[in-house]
């Protein structure tokens, strides 16, 4: 395909308290269909979008986080955090939630789809895509 | 150059709306491409035909209509979200049971899709919002 675009969804916000974190995931599950190659950012209080353990009865929203962890079976391979933003909050690598995804070019093996990357990393993932959608 | 644009935000509360119409008139004006405006979040509002803003204020949704009508650009709100927030065009309040539509001229309701085929067709995609 000639016109495959890099596509990066940029989550920059709490999974609660707005709508935007649930609606960017909505995004990225249909952009999937499209065949573009697609990786996720998160930072700032986006990190937050996937931590471990989220319980949402105590606000009446459906807790979205288990969603994260389909994205594997939509192809999608790359979910790069920023590790500042980790770190200001008092998170590790170890709060977060495992993303895997099937390698189809190493006989499928499951492999993780989070990838943790300082803020320097992150300014050449963003530098590196042709559409950044920001939520 | 082929620019597509994406307002992220409700009209009156944000300037999002006001600057992307700004934006894309002057794109126009420079000779650009705007072949499509996705409205998202809460955004949808802008395409509410039922707004009465006062008379000595912008009307946004008009501004925007003429602005489709002038010059063809496809002005799409997202479905998903429009539901969410009370945004039906007819064939939807039909299908919805519900007794009213409020989709302004100019903009039509549909899919996530049209945003991510935006990205592929256009040359450089603009977002306006927080």
């Amino acid at each position: 395909m000639s016109d495959v675009k890099k596509f990066l969804y940029v989550n920059r916000k709490a999974p609660y308290g707005t709508i935007y974190a649930l609606e960017s995931l909505e995004v990225v599950l249909i952009g999937a269909a499209f065949e573009q190659d697609v990786a996720l950012a998160f930072l700032d209080d986006g990190v937050f979008q996937l931590t471990k353990g989220q319980n949402t009865d105590g606000i009446g929203v459906k807790n979205f986080s288990p969603t994260f962890r389909a994205l594997g079976d939509y192809d999608v391979q790359k979910l790069y955090v920023e590790r500042e933003s980790l770190e200001e909050r008092g998170l590790s690598e170890d709060d977060l939630i495992e993303v895997v995804y099937e390698d189809e070019d190493d006989d499928w093996e499951e492999k993780p789809a989070i990838k943790v990357v300082s803020r320097a990393e992150m300014a050449d993932v963003m530098a590196d895509a042709d559409v950044v959608l920001s939520f | 150059m082929k620019i597509g644009v994406l307002v992220s935000e409700g009209p009156y509360t944000h300037e999002a709306a006001d600057t992307a119409y700004k934006f894309v008139t002057a794109a126009l004006a420079a000779g650009h491409e705007v072949p499509r405006v996705f409205f998202y979040h809460d955004g949808v509002n802008v395409a509410t035909r039922l707004s009465v803003p006062p008379q000595d204020e912008r009307n946004i949704q008009q501004n925007w209509s003429a602005l489709a009508k002038e010059h063809g650009v496809d002005l799409v709100v997202c479905i998903a979200a429009a539901q969410r927030r009370g945004m039906l065009d007819a064939n939807e309040a039909e299908r919805q049971g519900k007794d009213a539509h409020n989709i302004a001229e100019g903009f039509r309701i549909s899919g996530l899709g049209q945003l991510i085929e935006m990205g592929i067709q256009t040359d450089r995609l603009v977002t306006f919002g927080d």
